[in-house]
């Protein structure tokens, strides 16, 4: 009986998702600001590094790098305020389905609507950045697994600042050194390949904590969100 | 169930309620001060004048004697405030709450202690005050998880909610304990690897170790001393409105 009324995981996911992208499009000039920042961010390195060629070349990695996870930081603040304003977080809670699924979908969102809009227009920054054309595929690799880490992990810190009037720069401080690892071994991997090196394991250990988070990091932040709003 | 079992579970229990507690941190707080203080001088005073200078190092090395134990506190600490914040997280004892907190400031101050020792020893040993090495690296990460416990425990308002998302914080952050413990085994480190062991061989000279030793072991009484210190002055804040702490204040008011 019950069983008919209450929606699946799918069911739960495809509504949620349905209900993101409409916010996301109405509005939808909001929606290209992480990118917007990125460029910018890639403008100011560039400058403030002179326009040195092999200069801007040899940091190219780490500044697309630090583009894309300072333009995440920037919007985990919004990954789970608008819902725990307007109440439907309670929802989420009171849901037939586990939080953390629903998590898990939000989190999938905020990586789609921020992080996959710097993934493409990354060999643009590159070639902005005078990247080298054969690094250029390991840094793809390195930040198609590598974001995705960044917005789970962010996801937790976002959930415990979640109950917080303005959470500012708390929120940086927080999710900062979580991200430090995944820094580590994503811009490494664009300097290994640089200096002609193996860059497997490097991508393997991105993989694996990538694996890792997407287990425990919607549980984590579940409990977190059960904690804030208590 | 035998007597004595009976005795430290009701000790355990009673140790849970505020007044209680505030007795019995009031007692013991000076003795982990006091021991610690006592035992630290010793360590310093054998540490800097009876022990023989390094055959490598010099007298350079006798500033192990403080950043050592410092280190394994920064760790340790850490470790002990996750405990606290599951027991905290699990049973909900108000009490592990307010020992979880307490243990951040306390551990951020040994893990700069590390910090600021380590950089003064490398400037003559590897010719530079800071290297992004990875165990210096991790150690600096330590510290920002201190400050981020500290500062999500102080950006709440209600203080159990606080306790409660901080120690969640300290929980998710003891992932990084074993990558600073290995840090100098996994990757190929500037920093020198482990040269004293608990069991087995060390590889230090017998005589550098008997100092070493006692610091370890002052650090640790310290630790108790300003742990119990810390909780009980965050337990009187909380139960500032009760009537057991209006009448622990009377007789000097």
């Amino acid at each position: 009986m019950t069983h008919a009324i209450s929606p699946g995981l799918k069911a739960s996911a495809r509504a949620l998702f349905l209900r993101d992208l409409r916010l996301l499009w109405r509005r939808r000039g909001d929606a290209l600001q992480p990118a917007l920042f990125a460029l910018l961010v890639v403008t100011l390195f560039a400058l403030a590094l002179g326009n040195d060629r092999a200069t801007l070349a040899k940091s190219a990695g780490a500044v697309l790098w630090l583009a894309s996870l300072l333009a995440g930081l920037l919007a985990l603040d919004t990954l789970f305020r608008g819902d725990a304003e307007d109440g439907s977080l309670e929802q989420w809670m009171l849901a037939p389905v586990p939080l953390a699924w629903l998590v898990l979908v939000r989190t999938f969102m905020h990586w789609a609507t921020t992080a996959l809009p710097l993934l493409v227009a990354a060999p643009l920054l590159a070639e902005l950045l005078h990247l080298p054309h054969s690094q250029l595929n390991v840094l793809l690799a390195s930040l198609a697994l590598g974001t995705p880490l960044l917005s789970l992990l962010g996801a937790v810190v976002a959930a415990l600042t979640v109950g917080m009037r303005r959470s500012g720069i708390l929120v940086a401080l927080l999710a900062l050194p979580l991200y430090v690892p995944v820094l580590v071994f994503g811009a490494g991997s664009v300097v290994q390949a640089a200096q002609g090196l193996d860059v497997t394991g490097a991508l393997l250990m991105l993989g694996a904590g990538l694996v890792l988070a997407l287990v425990l990091a919607p549980l984590a932040a579940a409990a977190a969100i059960r904690i804030a709003l208590n | 169930m035998n007597r004595n079992a009976n005795l430290i579970v009701r000790w355990f229990h009673q140790l849970g309620s505020p007044p209680y507690f505030d007795r019995f941190a009031a007692r013991w707080a000076p003795w982990g001060y006091g021991l610690g203080l006592l035992l630290m001088a010793v360590g310093v005073y054998w540490g800097l004048f009876h022990v023989p200078a390094d055959y490598q190092q010099g007298d350079s090395f006798r500033i192990l004697y403080i950043h050592v134990p410092s280190a394994w506190m920064s760790m340790a600490v850490y470790a002990l405030m996750a405990v606290y914040a599951v027991i905290a997280q699990v049973w909900r004892i108000k009490l592990c709450e307010i020992l979880a907190m307490a243990c951040a400031p306390i551990g951020a101050a040994f893990t700069l202690i590390t910090l600021l020792t380590g950089s003064i020893w490398g400037k003559p040993m590897w010719g530079t005050w800071w290297d992004w090495d990875p165990r210096l690296t991790t150690e600096l990460i330590l510290l920002f998880m201190y400050l981020g416990v500290i500062g999500l425990y102080n950006a709440i308002d209600d203080r159990r909610a606080a306790a409660r998302a901080a120690g969640f914080l300290a929980i998710v952050g003891v992932a990084l304990l074993p990558v600073i413990r290995y840090s100098v085994v996994w990757w190929n480190s500037l920093h020198q690897g482990q040269t004293i062991s608990l069991l087995g061989k060390s590889t230090m000279d017998a005589s550098m170790i008997p100092p070493l030793v006692i610091m370890i072991i002052g650090t640790k009484l310290w630790f108790v001393g300003a742990l119990l210190a810390r909780a009980r002055a965050d337990n009187l804040r909380r139960e500032s409105g009760k009537a057991w702490v209006a009448q622990l204040a009377e007789p000097r008011a």
